[in-house]
């Protein structure tokens, strides 16, 4: 009897919990867009009262100013569009690589830290809690002064032979420069590529058959390999060449070179965050069961082989969530790269706003831009972290 | 499963109109404000807001001037060991202060960097922005900045070590050169380089500490920025005499006092306090003669400037004797310039263009009447 009346609206709607719940969210929705609404008024009758109303106009004229290191065509006639995007490639360049070398570094230092052998695991542990409890600006201006700046002059250059210098301008390293026969050998490269790609697909389908899975991966390349060092002979003349760095004026020119500036807001995010991820693997692999190792011992495996086939594919759920954040923090702390010197997107944006007087404009823009790397890493990690989550007994 | 999110979203949405909806009217009874995105909006003066106080207002209610200055270049901003600001600049927040207050010590030191300073102005965290300014279009229009009479009349120079065999701007070629960011510097470099096909490159810091530590370190071979920058930081380098600045002058640098947009009274009396110290050097009124003066002087000019006669100060919504504070309080040009610069300093900078126009310099004060 009483669920009856209930259904029929014998309770009014006010005192149904379900409207309530429904009656709550709008009310706090509507606040916030009220909130926001206000704030976004305030801002731009603020800004129209100061005679600078927003507009992203600007983004079309000359830049007029130079930028040190630049990924595409840049120049002083170059539009602020231009001068932001060069910002942004250089954001990317530090993220991506400081992500690949932080994971790698922060692995190898949170298995270490496991390690059986004490002075291996105490040395470890001293280099996590010793980075990760140095602020990162810090760490970051000591880089700079301490270690990039004070590297030898161009002049008195550390140099390795003729294939690389060490300098407080930079390191310049001889590189590989398409040569006449590139034009010829790329094409070789790529047939290479394909087929060292369809060795390892049959030797794996072969796996699958046989139950005893071939190292394919291997196979893949080493097939890769030999066919591409077979296409270099068979090109016609060399399809590289090396381009030697020498000393032209005051500075360092050809070859391949990093700048102190690179080199120190990477090397800061590498350190910085691996000491991060050091300590989500470790808590990864200590959350696997001790009686995972235990039957991966009996069972004859080796300890590689125990951490590789047993703990790490285990540790990887538990691992993968917190190491996403990891990623998300190296990415937004690449923005203290302007301390260093490093013309980020922020450094970039900073001159903009003092060039163009477009400090709200700029500030809207960039937070956009870190907004979607950060949503474009997440989206990223989440999809991997549903491709390796293992399938719950 | 899938219901119950799809009305919640549904409901979430028509609410988000309703307040959309409702919040979009309250503007629309001041017209021509919320939608004109495509007609030029900056033609269209904004409803002035409601008569909010005045800088002048809000400064003596606040009973202390909040003066946007630097802290690292001394001679002209530059904080000492003990805690107190010294310099060119800090001399004039101090007249202005006096002009005022009648005292030199209402005055809250607010240090910037290069790129913070407009930000703070425009956001009124500041109520004068004294901070070697260079006066440019650009930022006296998109900016919101008004700029007060040049008291400083600068151009951009360059340092370089002496042993780097660097004697002219030519010899720059394939040079690394450590600058500033948000300076003008850096577009003078680009613009100076780029006329004359010099490749380069810039690296940018966003401190003069860090920019001079980074040419010290030999990151680079010159340091640019104003000549009278370069002279102050020069003075702190650990060995000032193996250093030099070029004798080409990139460009042109007008250094003045900066107010925002939008408080004419206030503007006025910036820009006249300026005046008053240049017309105090032009009537040899200084800090030492001014009582002199005042009880004496029979020149209806200087009666004027340190009222005596007439309602100068009055009109400026001041006290009348606000020349005579200044003067008495900080001093003249002449002394502001010699106490910070001058021959007794360790910079000893020329006056050169910085004399007064009877000197053939171009300070020039229009008559205060």
């Amino acid at each position: 009897m009483t669920t009856n009346t209930s259904e029929h609206g014998a309770v009014p709607f006010w005192r149904d919990e379900r409207y309530i719940q429904i009656i709550a969210q709008v009310i706090v929705v509507a606040a916030l867009v009220a909130l926001f609404y206000w704030l976004i008024h305030n801002l731009l009758t603020g800004l129209a009262a100061l005679g600078i109303p927003l507009s992203f106009r600007f983004l079309g004229i000359e830049a007029q100013f130079d930028i040190g290191e630049t990924l595409i065509e840049y120049s002083r006639n170059s539009t602020y569009a231009q001068a932001i995007l060069v910002g942004l490639l250089n954001t990317i360049k530090v993220s991506f690589i400081g992500i690949i070398f932080a994971t790698i570094v922060g692995v190898i230092v949170g298995i270490a830290r496991l390690s059986r052998n004490w002075l291996v695991s105490r040395i470890a542990a001293v280099y996590v809690q010793v980075l990760r409890n140095i602020p990162l600006l810090v760490f970051l201006i000591f880089l700079s002064t301490t270690v990039f700046h004070k590297l030898p002059r161009v002049q008195q250059a550390l140099a390795l032979g003729k294939m690389a210098f060490l300098t407080n301008r930079g390191i310049y390293t001889v590189w590989p420069v398409p040569a006449e026969g590139w034009n010829v050998y790329k094409w070789l490269l790529l047939g290479s590529f394909v087929i060292g790609v369809l060795v390892a697909i049959y030797f794996y389908r072969q796996g699958l058959r046989t139950g005893r899975m071939p190292l394919y991966w291997l196979w893949g390349f080493l097939t890769f390999l030999a066919l591409s060092i077979i296409a270099w002979f068979v090109a016609p003349g060399a399809p590289l060449a090396l381009d030697y760095p020498y000393l032209a004026g005051r500075n360092f020119k050809g070859g391949q070179s990093l700048t102190p500036e690179f080199m120190a807001i990477l090397s800061g995010l590498v350190i910085y965050t691996s000491a991060f991820i050091a300590e989500v693997v470790r808590a990864g692999i200590q959350a696997v069961s001790k009686g995972q190792r235990e039957a991966a011992t009996a069972v004859g495996l080796t300890s590689f082989q125990t951490m590789r086939l047993v703990i790490f594919p285990q540790a990887m759920r538990v691992i993968i969530p917190p190491l996403t954040s990891q990623y998300l923090n190296l990415t937004k702390n690449s923005s203290l790269a302007i301390a260093v010197g490093y013309p980020d997107l922020f450094a970039v944006g900073s001159t903009i706003i003092n060039q163009s007087g477009r400090a709200v404009e700029v500030i809207l823009i960039t937070m956009a831009v870190y907004l979607t790397f950060s949503l474009l890493t997440s989206l990223f990690m989440n999809w991997y972290n549903r491709h390796t989550r293992l399938v719950e007994r | 499963m899938f219901r119950k999110p799809l009305v919640i979203l549904l409901v979430l949405l028509a609410a988000v109109l309703v307040v959309a909806a409702c919040a979009g009217q309250q503007p629309a009874e001041q017209p021509a404000e919320q939608p004109a995105q495509e007609q030029p909006a900056q033609q269209e003066e904004p409803t002035p807001a409601p008569a909010a106080k005045t800088t002048l207002e809000v400064v003596k209610e606040r009973g202390k001037l909040i003066c946007g200055v630097n802290q690292a270049v001394p001679g002209f901003g530059f904080l000492q060991p003990d805690g107190s600001f010294a310099g060119f600049d800090i001399d004039f927040c101090k007249a202005l202060s006096a002009a005022i207050f009648g005292n030199t010590d209402s005055v809250e030191y607010r240090p910037l960097t290069a790129k913070q300073r407009f930000t703070a102005l425009q956001a009124g965290e500041i109520d004068v922005l004294i901070r070697n300014t260079t006066w440019t279009l650009t930022r006296d229009t998109e900016l919101g900045a008004n700029f007060a009479p040049t008291t400083f009349y600068d151009g951009q120079g360059i340092t370089v070590r002496k042993d780097s065999g660097i004697t002219t701007l030519d010899d720059l070629e394939g040079a690394s050169i450590c600058v500033s960011a948000g300076t003008t510097t850096e577009l003078n470099l680009a613009d100076q380089m780029a006329a004359r096909g010099i490749e380069y490159t810039p690296v940018v810091f966003e401190t003069a500490d860090e920019t001079t530590g980074a040419y010290l370190d030999g990151r680079c071979d010159a340091y640019t920025t104003d000549k009278s920058g370069l002279v102050a930081r020069m003075s702190l380098f650990p060995n000032p005499e193996e250093h030099m600045i070029l004798e080409e002058t990139l460009s042109k640098e007008p250094l003045g006092p900066v107010v925002r947009h939008g408080d004419d009274q206030w503007f006025d009396i910036v820009t006249w306090m300026v005046f008053a110290t240049f017309t105090g050097e032009e009537y040899g009124v200084n800090s030492q003669n001014v009582d002199d003066m005042k009880a004496n002087a029979t020149d209806p000019n200087i009666r004027k400037l340190l009222g005596v006669e007439g309602d100068m100060g009055a009109k400026l919504g001041l006290s009348n004797d606000w020349a005579y504070n200044i003067i008495k309080q900080v001093g003249n040009y002449a002394e502001i310039y010699d106490r910070n610069l001058g021959p007794n300093t360790v910079f000893n900078l020329a006056r050169g263009l910085n004399s007064s126009w009877i000197d053939g310099g171009l300070l020039y004060a229009p008559p205060i009447r």
